[in-house]
């Protein structure tokens, strides 16, 4: 008796607590910028697309969500042809995110992605990709790569020696 | 041979293993990982990355012990080591640690990722964190040609690829450059890698050094990629490859090992002929011709089948051509609906009879011959009149093997093992087992020789039989010589005779059937007195042996029919009969035909001719059976599921007799029913039945699968068509299913889909499969022979015997000079290879091209049976005078029935 009678005083209580509920959609929540979910694919700060189409996030994709086809412009430079994520499927448990070595994907706190037609859930890269960089950001993977498609030449990176002569005969 | 074995101890564990290996192969033998980058089982063990470090121990009370490179360790008796030794251990991570301290941070971008041996290693040693914080090592590129890209900062100088291409491939054009830490892989200068074998740099490189050129225009991860146990169908050897898939399209073809044939490698051809498969002028859809004159216009099923029930109608006569490049289900299926009497090779009458002549001597004559391994096993080849390197590259490789064995045999004399491959060929500097080289011109084999002779083929052949003679007095034919010939002859004869196991190559594509005849001759003089002896006849495509086995007449056969009566019905199985025959007879043969069906994979001279033209499915969509040059059928499966009206030829046909004939019941629904029916018909190929495990076969109840454990993709590929995922296709011919859904076991030696086991993603897999390294495959080596010479049949020697024939002034003796690229049909239609076709050209002694007036490069005419073709000229000293050597079966060139004799006109 004297418990039901504690629960009905705390439950009044409440009345006068600060309400967490939020009047969504007209208030928004916050949602930390790590919260997984839409999934994005960035530009590096030159504007050039970030995503070399190494299909690590493909592989990573417990769900096999993911879909690409690698393809490369006339400097050597690897990009996806197309790159398809089918919403319907994924998850957003954000391995794609982790296992990706250029920061070209990323999950954003973003997750009103509803839509009364499954087949709307399917995304191209059209529908992916981003002007910017996203969380992360001043990175260029083909700044740190040892090959050369236009960004740099051989030899010109943070990390490398010019490229050897190899008629040179000193030690 | 029963080897004694002898008790190893390794870790503490007791192990009885073979003799006369190193530490490394038998550890891996066993399925012990020891991490390594420079041995490689088919280039033998140098000890240059010193990464296959072990502890060994002197005996039982030596607790320090000390390392050793496992490469270079024979295996005693009592030998007592440790992998997991905690030093060996760490040295083994070190030396990862420093290889990467200059390797670039590539792997997203590089194309060997996801197979690649230095990843697999740098996991297997656990070293993980950079900690060397200075700059890296940077090479510029280089041109390799269309094939390989060249990305030499990713070189841990292992030394493989200078191994595999100079010592083992024979090739001359890439080398190591520099020294130290500066040291080089790649050309003097940028250009295209002028062996016929380079693409296997691909695999023999640990590294992303050299990879594939083609799949990086369609780039695909090794993970994503669905594998098919295939058969290359780009020569008469039958290499074993593995054809990968992405997309419905086909994306790169790999080696799959077969003891037996083609071991580790396969040929440029092979590797980059695929292009084909993908190509726009495959024909994918169904067309027919309203009426003649009109156009081909694409036919829904409706008109199709209307169309076939009038040209297939019983009361039509049907005739139909098989081919030497269709399977032999096709060419079975084919033979049944026109019946056997109705049913044409799709060959010449000249290349019909000598392929049975050399079926006819391999079944009775007792003579072996032998797979490319046994080839590998010869210590003296004599090659008549064949240019290997360009009809049958393998055999070349394989030959070229073959000339180490007495300088191998010496040095195992000296102590010296043979997998020891420094001292091995140290000791044997130029040292060769005798190979003979009988050839109109230069061979790519020269560099081996012991002797080469170059003349015309008459005098080729009338070597043969002088070498018959010296080797059998008995020989019934009576021969004069002069001294010179004599004198070669019986050079090679008494080596020949005192070499364990001699080898005789020859073929027909020369098209001389004296050159045949002496070939075989000799073959049969040698077996006298040696019944080890052992016969290698190459024939011109992937199944024309299998062609043998069946009956059926010639194309000129039909031609000769088609004048006496008029043909209703023809039917055209996947033969472009513009390559057999001549311009004048083809015409000739479908103008008196009125109902051309043919069934193809690419738009071609006879596909325009046809009034109803059916997709025919590549090797690449189909199952089939091939049959080598040694009699070894082999089986390939599909790797594309078929789409638009593609289907497999014997489907189409199966089709055709069902139309023609509603009483006949053949019900063959799967590839096995095909198979089945075609043994009760043929029983020489009954073995054909069980052979291969049927479309029944399940490991524990599952299908094999074709994709990895990795796959990706699933459910997004097709999402852009419909969200819901489709049903995976059935596969009711094979035993695999095109899914990644199925046992982890291994399946059996023949269905094994692609190279993966713990802890190796790349393909230096493949050693999970194996017996030992350089052994069979677990479980024998797939495929199987068909001939077995029991060695009772005595026949006769061909006394033919050449004469010289008499030229007129102005007259040339015309010779075929086959081409790698080029030569063979399908694989010159890929767009990649074709950049590596030369342009139609003659060779021509340079007297005689100063007698022309002509040199390097100028346009010549030759005029030959009727038919002009334009032709460079390219200077080639090592043909006699009087003879040209004209480039055969390029794109573009009419046929020439070759040998043959021509004018050459300068332009
Ligand atoms: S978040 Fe997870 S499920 Fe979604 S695409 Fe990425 S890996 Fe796949
Ligand atoms: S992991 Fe990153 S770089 Fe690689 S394909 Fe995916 S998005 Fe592109
Ligand atoms: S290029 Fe490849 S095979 Fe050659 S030394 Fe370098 S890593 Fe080894
Ligand atoms: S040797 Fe012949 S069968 Fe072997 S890969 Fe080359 S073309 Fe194909
Ligand atoms: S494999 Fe033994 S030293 Fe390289």
């Amino acid at each position: 008796m004297l418990s039901i009678l504690r629960t009905i005083w705390l439950t009044f209580l409440h009345i006068f607590h600060k309400t967490e509920t939020v009047e969504y959609p007209e208030v928004k929540p916050y949602l930390p910028p790590r919260y997984r979910g839409r999934i994005i694919l960035t530009r590096d700060k030159e504007g050039e697309e970030r995503c070399v189409a190494c299909y690590l996030c493909a592989s990573a994709c417990p769900v096999d969500c993911i879909s690409l086809q690698a393809t490369e412009d006339e400097s050597g430079r690897r990009y996806p042809e197309f790159f398809r994520i089918n919403f319907s499927r994924c998850i957003f448990c954000g391995f794609c995110e982790e296992a990706c070595p250029t920061y070209a994907i990323q999950l954003i706190p973003d997750f009103e992605m509803g839509e009364y037609d499954r087949q709307n859930m399917v995304y191209e890269k059209e529908h992916l990709l981003i002007s910017g960089q996203g969380k992360y950001p001043d990175y260029n993977f083909y700044k740190n790569a040892g090959v050369s498609i236009g960004v740099k030449g051989k030899g010109e990176g943070d990390h490398e020696e010019k490229p050897l002569d190899l008629k040179d005969l000193m030690p | 041979m029963e080897v004694s074995m002898i008790k190893i101890l390794i870790d503490g564990k007791q192990y009885e293993v073979k003799p006369e290996k190193n530490l490394l192969e038998t550890c891996l033998a066993l399925g012990l990982n020891i991490p390594h980058f420079c041995y490689h089982p088919a280039l033998g063990s140098v000890g240059a990355c010193r990464l296959c470090a072990v502890k060994k121990f002197r005996d039982a009370d030596d607790n320090k012990g000390r390392l050793v490179m496992s490469c270079l360790e024979p295996v005693k008796e009592g030998l007592i080591v440790s992998i997991e030794d905690d030093e060996a251990k760490e040295f083994r991570t070190a030396i990862i640690e420093g290889l990467m301290t200059n390797h670039p941070h590539d792997c997203p971008v590089c194309d060997e990722g996801g197979e690649c041996h230095l990843q697999d290693m740098t996991v297997m040693t656990g070293h993980n964190y950079r900690r060397f914080d200075f700059k890296k090592r940077t090479y510029t590129n280089q041109y390799l040609g269309p094939f390989i890209n060249h990305e030499m900062n990713r070189c841990i100088q292992c030394y493989r690829c200078v191994r595999f291409y100079r010592d083992y491939a024979g090739g001359k054009d890439l080398n190591v450059f520099a020294s130290h830490n500066h040291v080089y892989f790649g050309r003097h200068e940028d250009g295209v890698l002028e062996s016929e074998f380079s693409g296997n740099l691909i695999e023999v490189c640990p590294t992303g050094v050299f990879t594939d050129k083609t799949l990086k225009k369609h780039f695909t991860r090794k993970w994503d990629l669905s594998n098919t146990p295939s058969i290359c169908v780009h020569c008469t050897v039958g290499c074993n490859i593995l054809v990968s898939e992405r997309y419905d399209s086909l994306r790169r073809i790999m080696n799959r090992y077969n003891g037996a044939v083609n071991g580790y490698f396969i040929c440029d051809r092979g590797r980059f002929g695929y292009e084909f498969v993908n190509d726009d002028r495959r024909i994918r859809n169904a067309k027919i011709r309203p009426q003649k004159e009109e156009n081909q216009v694409e036919a829904d099923n409706e008109i199709l089948t209307s169309r076939l029930k009038t040209s297939l109608a019983k009361s039509q006569k049907i005739i139909g051509i098989g081919s030497p490049r269709a399977s032999l289900e096709s060419n079975f299926a084919l033979s049944v609906l026109v019946g056997n009497e109705n049913f044409y090779h799709g060959i010449s009458k000249k290349e019909q009879l000598l392929t049975h002549t050399v079926l006819d001597f391999l079944q009775k004559s007792g003579v072996q011959t032998p797979s490319l391994k046994q080839i590998e096993k010869a210590d003296a080849v004599l090659i008549l009149g064949e240019d290997l390197t360009n009809t049958a590259p393998m055999i070349a490789l394989a030959v070229r093997q073959a000339s180490r064995n007495i300088p191998n045999q010496e040095a195992l004399k000296k102590g010296i093992p043979i997998w020891d491959d420094g001292p091995s060929r140290e000791l044997a500097q130029d040292t060769k087992s005798p190979v003979f080289i009988v050839t109109p011109f230069k061979d790519g084999l020269d560099d081996l020789s012991e002797g080469t002779f170059r003349a015309s083929y008459d005098d080729i052949a009338y070597l043969g039989f002088v070498i018959t003679a010296s080797l059998d007095n008995k020989f019934p034919v009576s021969i004069t010589t002069d001294y010179e010939h004599q004198k070669f002859a019986d050079k090679v004869a008494s080596v020949l005779i005192n070499a364990k196991n001699p080898l005789i190559i020859s073929g027909i594509t020369n098209g001389d059937e004296a050159i045949v005849y002496a070939a075989l001759n000799i073959a049969r003089a040698l077996f006298e007195s040696n019944p080890k002896c052992m016969l290698s006849m190459v024939l011109p495509e992937c199944n024309s042996m299998g062609l043998a086995f069946i009956p059926g007449k010639s194309l000129d056969d039909l031609v000769a029919l088609s004048a006496v009566e008029e043909i209703n019905t023809l039917v055209i199985l996947e033969n472009d009969l513009y390559r057999r025959a001549t311009a004048d007879m083809v015409d000739f043969l479908l103008e008196r035909s009125k109902q051309i069906i043919v069934l193809d994979h690419l738009t071609n001279r006879t596909s325009v001719h046809a009034d109803l033209l059916l997709p025919a499915a590549t090797f690449a969509e189909s199952e089939g059976t091939l049959v080598n040059n040694e009699g070894r059928a082999q089986r390939y499966y599909k790797a594309i599921v078929n789409s638009n009206h593609v289907r497999e030829s014997w489907r189409w046909i199966d089709e055709f007799i069902k139309i023609n004939d509603q009483d006949k019941i053949l019900s063959w629904n799967r590839f096995d029913d095909i198979v089945s029916s075609m043994v009760n018909e043929w029983p020489v190929f009954s073995k054909l039945k069980t052979y291969m495990p049927d479309s029944d076969f399940r490991m524990l109840n599952e299908k094999i699968p074709r994709q990895t454990m990795r796959h990706s993709g699933r459910t997004a590929i097709h999402a852009n068509i419909a969200v819901n995922e489709a049903k995976i296709p059935n596969d009711s011919d094979s035993p695999f299913t095109f899914s990644m859904e199925g046992q982890p076991e291994r399946p059996p030696s023949s269905l094994v889909s692609f190279y993966w086991s713990p802890g190796w993603n790349s393909v230096q897999s493949m050693y999970n499969d194996l017996d030992e390294p350089n052994g069979s495959l677990k479980g024998g080596d797939p495929g199987i022979r068909l001939i077995a010479p029991d060695g009772t049949v005595d026949i006769p020697y061909f006394k033919m015997i050449p004469t010289a024939k008499k030229l007129q002034k102005d007259e040339w003796m015309i010779v075929p000079v086959y081409q790698i690229f080029g030569s063979e049909e399908l694989s010159s239609a890929g767009h990649t290879l074709t950049q590596r076709i030369r342009v139609p050209f003659v060779y021509l002694n340079r007297k005689d091209a100063d007698s022309l007036g002509a040199v390097e490069g100028d346009r010549i005419r030759l005029v030959i049976s009727k038919t002009n073709i334009v032709l460079i000229v390219r200077i080639e000293n090592s043909l006699e005078q009087g003879i040209a050597g004209v480039s055969i079966n390029l794109p573009g060139m009419p046929f020439i029935e070759l040998p043959g004799i021509g004018n050459i006109y300068k332009l």
